[in-house]
């Protein structure tokens, strides 16, 4: 138990137990910054889903989304690695700036920045191949098809992703035939085989078991260390857990954002505080 | 009055309201609807399988007296058909019924021997026939020409000798297969090694045409024609050599001689290169039977068509229609695929794309003999005559893909079958999972790459199910066909041994068209009515064989595609 942390207020949801111990409170402000959002605003034609966001998101941490359904965490999320381009009625204006660099710039090439940001689905998604062509998958598309590297680099991936074990056995058959927690670690593989800078999690354990949960949590913790991390989830439980930073979002607009122990124990909204006690709605 | 019957009726309104609710009677509607459906299709597949499959089956030959017209003759033959009419109808047809008859029965005998009566089918009013006898030793020839024989035989002129008696039989059936050998020698020097020379020859001719073309002159003519006219004089050498042995084989089969009674007593005398096979129908025991009937069908489908396509084999009917299919498919799904693709990946959704849409699922709509005439109109004349000009000029006049011909009947088809493969794939491709797009694209692939190398794969299900539609009807198909391509009898297969090996120019027979030319062109309708059933049968087998095979790679893709959920 850390006694760092501010006091628990009456009718938190999450049990003080769950931050995980050896928990030192962070401070947002002095965090080394790398995703810089600002006045960000975007429309599905007309309706607005994305009001006014203005974020700085800290480098190597995990920083988690929570909100109620259709607050707009995921599309804030795809505008990332610019997966809302894909919807043709979607409009986006104000700037995003990953290391200085905004996003929406028109000379970012979209598919290098993709590289660079990856991207893990709610649902899995591995292609219909091997598991190690679906793990080689991105290098490919680099142009790698020296066959001892991409070996090197899968065997890697699938080390990271807790993964190499289960399968090192069995990498040239489908991939369909592993399990959904599988699958979803296979799909994590996929995106670091490729080094990205940022990995996106989009509810990456709500199609999962709770086993499978917990081995993607573990992962999640090992792999922050090298990646910054951003993560949606409708679990709080998941958020206070996994999370070094929690923004809760609720219609379209940044309610509030900070340590996430601090957010789930002691929030400074009164939106937030109903939200996180169960009174919402 | 009103109240007494309304007392009764509240339950009965009650049980049928009730009754309704459940859903029963609507059950059992589409239960009917299902039913009736099947009924229809199961039995017309079963008229066919039974009359095409019973065709073959050796029937019993009967030995009767007939009065024909106060003349009192023997016949001997097989019932082909019989009906029961009323016996005023067949006083009108001029049959002479008894007074004391309502109803008759007359029967279609098969009697063969057209070279002797002229007439192989003959109806027989029942009070005109005596009494029926099978006899054992009665035999059916099936001939080259003129068709079955029925009789009986008397003696066999068999190397130089007369056999007679007990082993008449066996040496028939040995003459037979010696005779069957040589016909297929004959054949094989026919088609094979004089066809190599002709080729030749032609191609010399067309050398000199080419040389007149060009414009050659001086010494190189004289050259070329010098080395021309050595060919030249070579393939004529071979040619008289072949013509030789040829003629020998022919003298070979003409060796032999069966002499045969028939069941009135003329003497026939048939040379054994006329016939097929020879069979006591009336001596065979089952398993006789069952060979006699392997034997029968064997023949129909490795066999070339004789007598105006009312006799033989339909195999160049099945080669062509398989060949056909086959080079549609390879022309047809390339460009329905990527059609496909472009409407549903690229094309910006729009009215214009909406349109163009609409008009490539009308095709499907458009009667198939317009797509004939558009092919004999496009593909023939103006495509095929301009390859014919570009680069055949030395065989004009005589068209070479300006004519129609296997190419362009494929082509038309595949012209035919393109909206099935379009509608199949543009479904496959939007059934697609979007996570899965997302999951390569996410990935830093291109648009580009992401079809290439998950959506197309994982829709080729889709595509296979397009092409199985498209089979399916393009195998069924004549109307445009007779415009583009088939035609009655083809004089060669469109695969063979001869440079280039598949003769994408040449007319092809059509197992389609094969059946409407047998049932309404033939010269021998009795003849022919049993081989429209059989040839019908052989052509729903055939497309039931093609969409098995289709669909057993479908489910093998999907086997390697199948993905969580589906």
């Amino acid at each position: 138990m850390n006694d760092s942390n501010t006091a628990p207020t009456g009718g938190s949801a999450i049990a003080p137990g769950v931050f995980g111990d050896n928990r030192q409170s962070l401070d947002i402000e002095s965090e080394k910054v790398r995703i810089d959002v600002r006045n960000l605003d975007l429309y599905y034609g007309n309706d607005q889903a994305l009001k006014n966001i203005n974020m700085k998101i800290p480098d190597n941490r995990v920083t988690a989304f929570i909100g109620p359904s259709g607050c707009g965490k995921s599309t804030l999320l795809r505008c990332f690695n610019r997966m809302n381009d894909l919807i043709d009625s979607c409009r986006i204006e104000g700037e995003i700036l990953i290391d200085g660099q905004n996003v929406y710039d028109k000379a970012v090439d979209v598919a290098e920045h993709r590289r660079r940001v990856g991207m893990v689905f709610q649902k899995p998604n591995p292609f219909p191949k091997s598991i190690f062509e679906n793990v080689a998958y991105g290098l490919r598309l680099q142009g790698v098809n020296d066959k001892r590297r991409l070996t090197e680099v899968v065997e890697g991936a699938l080390r990271s992703a807790a993964l190499w074990n289960e399968v090192k056995d069995r990498l040239d058959d489908n991939a369909f035939g592993l399990s959904g927690g599988q699958q979803q670690r296979l799909v994590i593989a996929r995106a670091i085989a490729i080094e990205p800078e940022v990995i996106l999690l989009d509810e990456p354990c709500s199609a999962l078991d709770p086993i499978s949960t917990a081995k993607v949590e573990e992962l999640i913790a090992e792999l922050k260390h090298d990646y910054t991390i951003l993560i949606v989830t409708h679990n709080m439980q998941q958020a206070a857990r996994v999370s070094d930073f929690t923004a809760y979002m609720y219609l379209g607009e940044l309610v509030e954002f900070d340590d996430t122990a601090k957010l789930f124990t002691n929030p400074q909204q009164k939106e937030t505080e109903d939200y996180i006690t169960g009174r919402y709605g | 009055m009103a109240t007494t019957e309304a007392t009764p009726s509240i339950p009965q309104n009650q049980t049928t309201r009730l009754w309704l609710k459940s859903g029963d009677p609507w059950i059992w509607l589409i239960g009917g609807g299902l039913s009736i459906s099947l009924i229809m299709v199961v039995g017309l597949l079963t008229l066919i399988a039974v009359r095409g499959f019973g065709h073959f089956w050796p029937s019993e030959l009967i030995e009767t007296t007939a009065n024909v017209n106060g003349q009192t003759t023997t016949i001997l033959g097989a019932i082909a058909d019989s009906e029961t009419l009323p016996a005023v109808r067949m006083r009108e047809a001029g049959m002479a019924i008894p007074e004391d008859q309502v109803l008759a029965t007359r029967y279609l005998f098969e009697l063969g021997n057209r070279d002797v009566t002229g007439r192989d089918f003959v109806w027989f009013a029942e009070s005109d026939l005596g009494a029926w006898r099978y006899p054992v030793d009665a035999i059916m020839l099936e001939r080259r020409e003129w068709g079955n024989f029925f009789g009986y035989a008397v003696a066999l002129e068999y190397e130089g000798r007369t056999v007679e008696g007990e082993a008449l039989w066996q040496t028939l059936q040995l003459a037979i297969d010696r005779a069957n050998d040589l016909y297929d020698q004959v054949q094989a020097i026919e088609k094979g090694e004089i066809g190599r020379i002709n080729t030749g020859l032609e191609r010399l001719r067309l050398q000199q045409r080419r040389l007149e073309f060009d414009g050659v002159s001086g010494a190189a003519l004289a050259e070329a024609e010098a080395d021309m006219a050595a060919q030249r004089a070579e393939l004529d050498a071979q040619f008289i050599d072949i013509q030789g042995e040829r003629n020998q084989v022919l003298e070979q089969l003409q060796r032999d001689t069966l002499v045969a009674r028939t069941a009135d007593g003329e003497q026939v005398r048939i040379p054994l290169g006329n016939i097929v096979m020879a069979s006591q129908n009336n001596a065979l025991g089952l398993g006789g039977k069952i060979g006699f009937y392997v034997q029968r069908i064997h023949g129909f489908l490795t066999g070339f068509p004789r007598e105006a396509n009312t006799e033989g084999g339909i195999f160049p009917a099945i080669f062509g229609t398989v060949t056909m299919v086959l080079i549609m498919s390879v022309l047809v799904t390339p460009f329905g695929v990527l059609a496909a693709i472009y409407l549903r990946e690229y094309a910006k959704q729009g009215p214009v794309l909406k349109a163009i849409r609409v008009s490539v699922y009308n095709l499907a709509g458009v009667p198939s003999i317009v797509f004939g005439v558009f092919g004999l109109g496009f593909f023939v004349y103006l495509l095929g005559g301009s390859i014919d000009n570009l680069f055949f000029p030395e065989r004009l006049p005589a068209p070479t893909f300006g004519t129609p011909g296997l190419f362009w009947a494929s082509l038309t088809l595949a012209l035919l079958t393109l909206p099935v493969v379009i509608v199949s794939t543009e479904e496959g491709l939007a059934r697609i999972p979007r996570t899965i797009r997302e999951g390569s694209l996410a990935l830093g692939a291109t648009k580009w790459e992401t079809l290439w190398k998950v959506v197309v794969p994982l829709s080729a299900p889709a595509m296979m199910t397009g092409l199985i539609l498209a089979v399916a009807r393009a195998a069924g198909e004549v109307a445009p066909l007779m415009l583009v391509g088939v035609v009655k009898l083809a004089p060669s297969l469109p695969i063979d041994g001869e440079f280039p090996y598949v003769h994408l120019e040449r007319k092809i027979m059509h197992l389609g068209f094969h059946i409407y030319d047998v049932g309404f062109q033939s010269p021998n309708v009795e003849a022919a009515r049993p081989l429209v059933y059989a040839t019908a049968l052989t052509l729903v087998l055939l497309i039931l064989i093609l969409n098995l095979t289709a669909i057993a790679i479908r489910n093998r893709l999907r086997e390697k595609y199948r993905a969580q959920g589906d």
